[in-house]
Formats: C-alpha cells, sequence, structure tokens
C-alpha cells in the first residue's frame, strides 16, 4: 500500500464525483456521500497507525525522483489532522440530512462538500508548495459554492468579500511562490528546506517568510487579517458554518506551522518574534469580539479567532511543550468548534432566532441541549478533564520555558473570556423564564442532536484519554521539530 | 529585461490594487485581473528570462527557456478563469437582488445587535 497517503485525498474526489450524476436524487445522494465519507476515515485511521508503526510515508507521484515530481508526505502531524477532518465531515454530513433543507441537497451540496474535504486533505498531505497554492484553490471554490449556495440577499454580499479577499491572497501566494523559486529554484518542500539550510536564510528569505505569515495569515483569520471572517462565517447555514469554522481556518494554521518549522528555522530571533506578537494581538481582538456580541454565531465565530491565536503562540515557541501543545490544541480546536457550532444551530433551530436577548429558559424545556451545551462550552474554555486543558497547560509551559511571561499570561487570562463569553450564552438562553418559542411547522431536531453528542462525547474522550493520544502527539512534535526526518523520508533515494 | 518586466508588474500591481479599492464592483473585479496577469508575469519573471528555444525538445537546441514557470503559469491561468467566471455570475446575481453595485451599500453593518 504504497499509495495509502493518498486515500483521504482520492476517496471523497471519487464519491464527489459519482454524486454529480444523482443530482435529483436525494436519497442517493444522502446515501453516497455517507458511505464516501465513512470509506475515507476508515482510510485514514489505517493511515494513522501505519504512519505510527513506520514512520512518515512519502510518495513521489510518477515514480519520479523526489525533488523533481511532486511529493506526498504523510507524517503524523498530517495524519492526525486528515483523520479529524474526515471525523468531522461525517458528523457534519450526517446533521445536514436533516439541517440543510432539500432546495439545497438538490444543487450540489453533498459534492461540495466532499470537493472541499479533498482539498483540506490534500493541502494538508502535499509535499510540494504549488501543489499545496493548487489543493487551497480546490478547497477555497468549494467553500464559494457552499458559502453562497441558497443565494439568500446576506449570502450573495457576504459571498462576495469573502471571494474578493481570498482572491487577492490567493494571487499573493503564487507571487510568493514564484519569490521562493526565484532563490531557492526548487518547489519540492523538503528540497526547499534543504536549500534555504545551504544559503543559510539570507534577508530575501525572511522577507518570504513574512509574506508568507501574510498569505497563510488571511486564510486563517491572524490579526491584522481576520477582518473578513467575522461577516462571511455568519451568512452560510449552520452545518456549512461548522465545515468552515473546524476545517477552513485551521489550513491556514497548518500551513503556518509547517512552513514556520521547516523553511523559516535559520532567522527564528525575527520571524518567529513577529508570529509571536501577531498572535498575541489574534487573541486580544478575539476576546473583544467574543464578549461584544449579543449573537450565538458571532460569540462563536470570535472564539475561532482566539484559538487560532493560541494555537499559533503556542507554534511560535519552537520547543517540544509548545508545539505539542499547539497540535493538542489543534485537534482539540476542530472538534470542538464542530460541536459548538452544531448545538448552536440546534438551539437557533428551535429558537428561531440567533439573538441572545430573544431567548431563555430552555433548560426546562430542553435539558439534555442544555446540559451537553454546557460541557461543550466547559470543554472549549479548558476545564481540566476536558479536551481544551492539556493543549492549553502545554503551550503555557512551554512560553514560560522559553521566557515569554506576559504573552502566556495573556493567553491563560483568555480562557477566562472564553469560559464567559460561552457561559453567558448558556445563561441567557438557558437560565430564566421560558420565552414562548415561535410555533411553525418543523421536524423533530432528534435527528441532529445524534451526531452533535456523538461529536461532544467524542472531544470529552480526546480530554479524558489524552494518555493513548500523547504517543501519536509526540511523534508529530519530533517532525516538526527535526525537519532532518522530513527531509530524509521525502529525499529518500 | 527583468528589469523592464519588474516594472510593468510593479505598474500592473499599482493599478489593480486602486481598481480594488475603487466603489463599483465591476471595477473591483477587473483590478482581480490585472491582479492576476501581474501574479502571472511574475511566475515567468522570476523563472529568468533566459534561454533561447521554447521547451520543445528539438534536434540540436540545448538552451531552452525553463519549463517550470510555464506549467505553474498554465496551472494559474485556468484557476483564476475559473474564479473570475464565478466571480462575474455572483456579481451579477448580487447587482439583481441588491440592486446595487455600490460595495459601500452592500455593508450590512446594521444588522448586529
Amino acid at each position: 500500500m504504497i499509495n495509502l497517503p493518498l486515500l483521504p485525498i482520492i476517496l471523497p474526489f471519487l464519491f464527489a464525483i459519482l454524486l454529480l450524476f444523482f443530482k435529483e436524487n436525494i436519497r442517493i445522494q444522502r446515501a453516497l456521500s455517507l458511505v464516501g465519507v465513512i470509506i475515507s476515515l476508515i482510510a485514514s485511521f489505517y493511515l494513522l497507525v501505519t504512519v505510527k508503526s513506520e514512520g512518515v510515508l512519502a510518495v513521489t507521484l510518477g515514480s519520479w525522483p523526489a525533488p523533481f515530481g511532486i511529493s506526498m508526505v504523510s507524517d503524523m502531524f498530517s495524519a492526525l489532522l486528515v483523520t479529524t477532518t474526515l471525523l468531522i465531515t461525517l458528523f457534519v454530513v450526517a446533521y445536514s440530512f436533516t439541517a440543510i433543507g432539500e432546495e439545497r441537497e438538490r444543487y450540489f451540496y453533498y459534492p461540495a462538500i466532499l470537493f472541499m474535504v479533498t482539498g483540506v486533505n490534500g493541502a494538508f498531505t502535499t509535499g510540494d508548495i504549488f501543489n499545496m497554492f493548487v489543493f487551497f484553490e480546490v478547497l477555497l471554490i468549494a467553500s464559494y459554492l457552499l458559502i453562497v449556495l441558497g443565494g439568500e440577499k446576506k449570502q450573495l454580499r457576504e459571498s462576495i468579500k469573502y471571494i474578493l479577499v481570498n482572491v487577492v491572497s490567493s494571487a499573493l501566494f503564487v507571487i510568493t511562490v514564484a519569490y521562493l523559486y526565484s532563490v531557492v529554484g526548487t518547489l519540492n518542500m523538503a528540497d526547499i528546506s534543504v536549500k534555504i539550510a545551504e544559503v543559510g536564510q539570507p534577508g530575501i528569505i525572511t522577507v518570504i517568510a513574512v509574506l508568507m505569515l501574510i498569505v497563510f495569515g488571511v486564510k486563517g483569520a491572524i490579526f491584522p487579517l481576520y477582518f473578513w471572517l467575522p461577516g462571511s462565517y455568519a451568512a452560510p447555514p449552520i452545518p456549512v458554518l461548522a465545515l468552515f469554522g473546524a476545517l477552513l481556518t485551521k489550513v491556514g494554521v497548518y500551513a503556518i506551522m509547517r512552513t514556520y518549522t521547516l523553511f523559516f528555522v535559520h532567522n527564528v530571533g525575527v520571524t518567529h518574534e513577529i508570529l509571536m506578537v501577531v498572535s498575541v494581538l489574534t487573541v486580544i481582538v478575539g476576546c473583544v469580539g467574543a464578549l461584544a456580541y449579543f449573537d450565538l454565531k458571532q460569540i462563536i465565530i470570535y472564539n475561532i479567532v482566539i484559538a487560532v491565536g493560541v494555537i499559533l503562540f503556542g507554534a511560535a515557541q519552537m520547543n517540544e511543550a509548545g508545539i505539542s501543545g499547539a497540535i493538542f490544541y489543534l485537534v482539540h480546536d476542530m472538534l470542538i468548534k464542530g460541536a459548538l457550532f452544531l448545538l448552536i444551530g440546534i438551539i437557533i433551530y428551535v429558537t428561531g432566532t440567533s439573538n441572545l436577548r430573544k431567548m431563555g429558559g430552555l433548560m426546562k424545556t430542553h435539558a439534555p441541549l442544555g446540559w451537553f451545551y454546557l460541557i461543550a462550552a466547559f470543554g472549549l474554555a479548558g476545564i481540566p478533564p476536558l479536551s481544551g486543558f492539556i493543549g492549553k497547560l502545554l503551550i503555557a509551559q512551554g512560553a514560560f520555558q522559553a521566557g515569554n511571561i506576559w504573552g502566556s499570561i495573556i493567553i491563560l487570562a483568555s480562557s477566562l473570556i472564553v469560559l464567559l463569553s460561552v457561559i453567558r450564552i448558556f445563561i441567557y438562553a438557558f437560565w430564566g423564564e421560558p420565552v414562548e418559542l415561535p410555533k411553525t411547522k418543523r421536524k423533530p431536531y432528534k435527528r441532529m442532536m445524534l451526531p452533535t453528542i456523538v461529536l461532544v462525547v467524542l472531544s470529552v474522550f480526546y480530554g479524558v484519554g489524552t494518555e493513548w493520544i500523547i504517543p501519536y502527539v509526540t511523534d508529530a512534535t519530533d517532525v516538526l521539530l527535526q525537519p532532518s526526518i522530513y527531509i530524509d523520508a521525502v529525499l529518500k533515494e | 529585461m527583468e528589469l523592464v518586466m519588474a516594472i510593468l508588474i510593479g505598474v500592473l500591481f499599482t493599478a489593480a490594487v486602486y481598481l480594488i479599492l475603487s466603489r463599483s464592483l465591476l471595477k473591483i473585479i477587473i483590478g482581480t485581473g490585472l491582479l492576476s496577469h501581474g501574479a502571472h508575469l511574475l511566475i515567468l519573471t522570476m523563472g529568468g528570462l533566459g534561454g533561447l528555444a521554447p521547451p520543445v525538445i528539438a534536434e540540436g537546441v540545448t538552451d531552452f527557456a525553463d519549463p517550470l514557470p510555464q506549467a505553474l503559469i498554465l496551472t494559474a491561468i485556468v484557476i483564476s478563469f475559473g474564479v473570475t467566471a464565478f466571480m462575474l455570475v455572483m456579481a451579477y446575481r448580487a447587482y439583481a437582488v441588491h440592486k446595487t453595485d455600490d460595495m459601500n451599500q452592500m455593508k450590512g453593518n446594521n444588522e448586529h445587535d
């Protein structure tokens, strides 16, 4: 199975193409997309186990020798992210059966999801910088479709901004790749790393590092480049929002972590210092936004921004605790953001509004929803037995080891604000006197509840079962901290 | 030659930035067109403008142009073509629904609490 790293990319792609032929038949759409995601998920688990036992897997397509063909590289970091991506997609697809509505299902909703997952998994797995650009475009074009599908007034308005921002950042990506190519003369990421080490990172490489931070920062929504995110993410329906919130920004975060641990490691004093300052500022603006709104969606959307800042702060430390904390927190955040968006989707579905002031007393009528929301909220804030704890603990530990006291104090204080922002939702929506719920004829939300509950339970297991996950994260950290493992695996011939 | 190209690309980027910052949606899309032209020319230039023959294998030719940037440009062109087509259709839909192409009137800032 030498092509194993390709399976989580090719399988969703294959099923997406198959789905195009059954546009009108919603039953087949649902069944095929579910089967497709499950098969891909099984393949990705197999990949995870194989990477654990055999180390970094690298395939160079078409049997060309390594720097000349396109390499696909599955190290533990990318295998973990690919698995988490497919896991979240599975629950979102199951949730969509009830939540998205037949009108949208009839217009290539499921193929778009699968194409987007193809792009996300490809971006996580590729070992070639231009190929990464192409996979970015694959996932972005699918996300353009998902964000505008339905054609509501608000969706049209916000998707224009979303597309415009992404077109500009894609052009910047192309420009950055052009500069990098003219300096090092190669596109293979392992080879680029070798060539940069040979020339010892002159000034131009540092400039390219900052350009990459800008490019991926637009995708990953870091401070000053996060401005497009709150508006755009509020426009599409909840399952799409859950996918975007859990996956899309994380691809930008992954790309920053990959390039800043593989390429730009020779002038850490400049590049990683910038990354750290920017990530702390990201956390601060995210906190301001999370407290400012009385809108369910906006509160959680700003929590995405906070989490991006926390992860990058961990990654900027460049020591073992910081990096492994960032990886822990990245996977945790994908799971918990997926779960939270699905939960507030149910709250909005039940109350018919996303305005906190117009709801109350749901605990008396919808107690299970309230308890699961509370668990997810505590998980997000990082209360010890739950999933957010260990990641943030390691990040803070790494930052204290590296001597960045103020940064880590801000990161720890941000947890309180995160907790306050999500508990405010709990207090306003679930406590107090019940308000009258809209009496429209709607399907019961039980079938939306099931995938949501499983996702919350999984995130709890992720927190409780940290002991089992540590070996995987340790492997991922080793590859990130020692680029030579990655390089040797790719350029072995 | 590279210097002339660099200046030209700089002019293209300037024009693109100016157009993207304007109010009218169509001007913005023209700006993104210029931006991708600039980016594609930049790949070509940064790959080096040396090489006498086109990168096709032929008898007795040894000095080829670098084929890699040309392949990259070809990929980038079709991608930006697809995105531009999508964007134009969406601008058309947005114009039909919102009855305006003025970005200032599409802000939507007054919807939050």
